[in-house]
């Protein structure tokens, strides 16, 4: 491929007489478009031995994604699954994913190069000049699609008889309607569902890790203790709905430390129970700063003070955490006293 | 293979003679005419830029996207049923999960080259957008929008906000703790619609969060639904590419009415189609030494459970930030809530990208201009719409601090409360100090560039003049040089125009009219663009004065 293969009419010289876009500096304009430069060889253009070079350099490329290929398909069948090398300076990785990746990169990278440096140094690069054309149709073609339309729409008698038109219209307009009432059953409706979650009054606090029932005892002075009702095991069925609900906080205060009167008297010897889900958008809150009793959400950094009727003090989150009244039983385990009064997570127009 | 159909006007050639290529192509000629096809494409002509290669970024990733995304639909299972782990990453063992997750862990341990193959998926994604979004601004920074391009600017910008889509229902696939706390984010951003907020949540998950059937309805979306339509905008885009003609930079024997460059075949079948191979090559070799959603790391996700350091992918960065930093605002009244803490972040979200898909058209009416435009701008040559650009750019980057204000704050000891301050009065300063310095080195350049063109080029080297004078020798530019540097055009302001017409009588000029002069005053008013050199400047100068 050299620059004698394009074709005499394309050439830059030609194609700039044919617009008379172009003129040589003159007196009258200093800024008039000299037209394309000359072309310049390159040194491939000129020298058979570059070119030679070039195309050596091409085939290397090519036969290196031949033999990467190979390498692949080595890497496959010799490397097992679960073997780790040490590569610096990223670490520890999986040797089959570092083999199969790298053996299939430089076998695409390489086509690419020896195509691209192909390209660049043995194709011909003459810059050569098309002409554009308005994208706009012409006058003469704009009259004749505008009355065949005008003919075409007179021989529907779309505008004549409105009758048929008008109910055309309605019955397309309406046959959408059956797609949109077939997606009513995509789900139930919300009803009451997000006000209520599995605790109830006598439900006992289960802790999520252990799995066995909490005494006050169990909750230490400035740990965070997660707990979900009595009855609710992961195997169930609705676990995630029910957890993403009922998932509880517990910590212990010091009863004078709890300055909103109404935590206090719905705490027991100091052990508060507060959701879990943030009120921002339902992240599980669980970073908590035992000094000042603040929770963060680790999503979107709503603080709340859990001395205060967990009340936010920073952050995105619009209301306080639901509280859940809790008491001991007979048995001394704690239990709930009722379900949370408010909704949990997230704000929601119903929410009131 | 049939050697009847040979070509009528192929005239001199014996019957039966013509190489199998030639017969084949006949043979497709007849069916389906690709002579008439070819002969305007075949060799078409294409410019040459750096900046025009971002495009094929995005088509060649998002090819490679859908090449993987195939491979990974044969083992992924699209379903919410709770299973026990038995497959051999060990310390996953004997938990639930669902099967969503496990079959994605079968994919990166047990299916040989699958980890490759996921990785290669989710690192050319995030190539995807992340090229669509520096495809974008190498379009609109250089107006390559306008007339008669604005058509597929909305396609490249549906394109774009489409991929955000299929990538983030792509990315909660799997069903780990990080990703479903992006869709637990989700849903709580659709509670806060006043009135249909509930209603939608239920519908779009089957009941409650996180119910059993997003899995498999965010896998439809994800490999038929949205990529269906992107594969659509995307054929689109580039036939309108092709139609348009590409657009290319003013310089010598380049005008409006051509283009310059070299020809498809077979300078751009090589460049271009190699660029795909190395567009591959280098994300398989990310894929292969940078881990990318190590899943088995998160674990299963449990609405009750998450962890720290939680991000979206890069391009929903945005939207994190937004709702990161907006103050939790909530307003109760008559029974109901209005949870505008989450809402305006929600509606923010439409309206900066809305203003991006709206500009072109607001520019056009702005300019009043209605010729097609093929010779780009520089960024300098069209301050105003540079420095909104620079202004919406320095606002999204601001909003990506606010939505990894976590990361900001542990990885250089910062306050997270600081960060959070910073990001909300950055939002709206940070833009309007961003206008401004960028108009002012806008018109700087411009004034560079009229120096260029009067005075000629700063050489450095210094003369002594025999009465003691150091001066610098300014060496005259080219006619190119000139050529180029003059070749673009400057609009004026738009006048209201008389008031009063030929016989007294008041014309009313309406509030839209009055509003563009004021818009064009603030394009291209006076101080708002450096007044290209005239032809009578130039010759001032350089008419036997010498240098100045």
């Amino acid at each position: 491929m050299s620059s004698q293969d394009i074709p005499e009419e394309n050439l830059p010289a030609e194609q700039d007489h044919a617009h008379g876009a172009v003129g040589v500096a003159d007196e009258k304009n200093p800024f008039a478009d000299p037209g394309l430069p000359p072309h310049e060889h390159r040194v491939q253009d000129i020298d058979e031995r570059a070119a030679k070079r070039s195309e050596r350099a091409v085939a290397f490329l090519f036969t290196l994604s031949m033999l990467a290929t190979v390498g692949f398909i080595a890497s496959y069948v010799a490397i097992p699954a679960d073997k780790s090398i040490f590569v610096f300076p990223i670490g520890h990785l999986s040797a089959l994913n570092f083999a199969l990746g790298l053996t299939l990169g430089t076998a695409l990278f390489t086509i690419g190069a020896g195509a691209v440096h192909w390209a660049r140094t043995l194709m011909s690069d003459v810059e050569v000049a098309d002409e554009r054309h308005p994208i706009a149709a012409s006058p003469e073609v704009r009259a004749k699609v505008h009355a065949d339309f005008r003919q075409g729409a007179k021989e529907s008698a779309m505008g004549r008889r409105k009758l048929i038109r008008n109910t055309l219209f309605g019955a397309v307009a309406l046959v959408p309607l059956s797609g949109v009432v077939l997606l009513r059953d995509l789900g139930p409706l919300p009803e009451d569902k997000l006000r209520h979650t599995l605790w109830a009054k006598g439900k006992l606090l289960v802790n999520m890790n252990t799995n066995e029932p909490l005494r006050p005892s169990d909750v230490a002075v400035g740990s965070l203790t997660f707990a979900k009702p009595e009855g609710l095991e992961e195997h169930d069925e609705d676990f995630q709905n029910e957890i993403a609900k009922a998932a509880l906080m517990i910590v212990r205060l010091q009863p004078d430390n709890i300055k909103d009167k109404r935590e206090l008297e719905w705490s027991h010897e100091g052990i508060v129970a507060y959701s879990k889900i943030c009120t921002h958008v339902g992240c599980p809150i669980s970073l908590y700063e035992q000094q000042t009793h603040h929770v963060l959400c680790p999503c979107h950094q709503s603080t709340f003070d859990l001395s205060d009727g967990a009340r936010v003090i920073f952050g995105p989150a619009g209301h306080a955490l639901p509280q859940l009244r809790i008491g001991v039983n007979d048995e001394g385990y704690l239990q709930a006293l009722g379900d949370f009064e408010e909704p949990v997570g997230p704000a929601f127009w119903e929410r009131g | 293979m049939s050697t009847t159909e040979n070509h009528e006007s192929a005239g001199a050639r014996e019957r039966g003679k013509a190489p199998a290529g030639e017969r084949i192509a006949d043979w497709a000629d007849g069916r389906l005419g690709i002579y008439s096809l070819a002969k305007s494409n075949m060799r078409k002509i294409f410019p040459d830029h750096w900046s025009f290669m971002l495009g094929e970024v995005c088509m060649y990733s998002f090819i490679i996207i859908i090449l993987t995304g195939v491979y990974l639909t044969l083992f992924f299972h699209p379903s919410m049923n709770e299973v026990e782990y038995h497959g051999s990453y060990v310390p996953l063992q004997g938990q639930l999960m669902s099967e969503a997750f496990s079959s994605t862990l079968h994919i990166s341990f047990d299916v040989r080259g699958g980890l490759l193959i996921r990785q290669i998926h989710h690192w050319a994604a995030l190539i995807f957008l992340a090229g669509m979004f520096v495809h974008m601004m190498r379009v609109f920074f250089t107006g390559a929008f306008r007339k008669p391009r604005e058509v597929n600017w909305l396609f490249g910008f549906l394109l774009f906000v489409l991929g955000m889509f299929t990538g983030f229902t792509g990315y909660s696939l799997p069903d780990d703790l990080l990703s479903g706390t992006g869709v637990r984010f989700t849903q709580g951003a659709i509670l806060s619609m006043p009135i249909v907020g509930t209603y939608i949540s239920m519908f779009l998950f089957g009941g409650e969060f996180p119910g059993h059937d997003f899995v498999a309805r965010f896998y439809s979306i994800h490999i038929l639904l949205l990529p269906g339509i992107m594969l659509g905008l995307m054929v689109g885009h580039l036939i309108l590419v092709f139609y348009h003609k590409h657009t290319q930079f003013a310089g010598p024997g380049k005008s409006n009415k051509n283009v310059v460059g070299m020809p498809l075949l077979p300078v751009y079948m090589a460049k271009a189609g190699g660029f795909f191979f190395l567009v591959f090559g280098v994300i398989a070799a990310i894929a292969a030494v940078a881990q990318i959603n190590p899943i088995w790391a998160m674990g299963p996700y449990r609405p009750d459970q998450v962890s720290t350091g939680a991000q979206p992918d890069w391009y929903m960065g945005f939207a994190e930030g937004l709702i990161r930093f907006m103050p939790g605002w909530e307003i109760n009244l008559w029974g109901h809530t209005l949870v505008l803490g989450v809402f305006i972040p929600l509606v923010l979200f439409g309206v900066v990208l809305a203003a991006l898909a709206l500009y072109p058209f607001i520019e056009a009416w702005i300019t009043g201009d209605k010729r097609e435009h093929h010779i780009l701008d520089r960024p300098r040559n069209a301050p105003t719409r540079t420095a909104l650009g620079v202004a919406w750019v320095t606002m999204y980057m601001i909003t990506l601090v606010g939505g990894g204000n976590d990361l900001w704050a542990t990885h250089f000891h910062l306050s997270i409360n600081s960060i959070t301050w910073f990001v909300r009065i950055f939002f709206f300063v940070g833009p309007v100090i961003a206008y401004i310095a960028t108009k002012r080195i806008c018109l700087g350049l411009q004034r560079r560039d009229k120096d260029k063109v009067l005075h000629g080029r700063e050489t450095g080297t210094i003369k002594r003049l025999p009465h003691g004078e150091f001066i610098e020798i300014h060496e005259p530019l080219s006619q190119e040089q000139l050529h180029t540097l003059t070749a673009h055009e400057q609009y004026a302001p738009a006048a209201i125009g008389a008031t009063v017409d030929e016989n007294g009588v008041e014309r009313k000029v309406t509030g839209k009219e009055k509003l563009r002069a004021k818009i064009t005053e603030a394009y291209f008013g006076e101080d708002q663009q450096i007044p290209k050199p005239t032809v009578e400047e130039y010759k001032e100068i350089t008419s036997g004065h010498g240098h100045h």
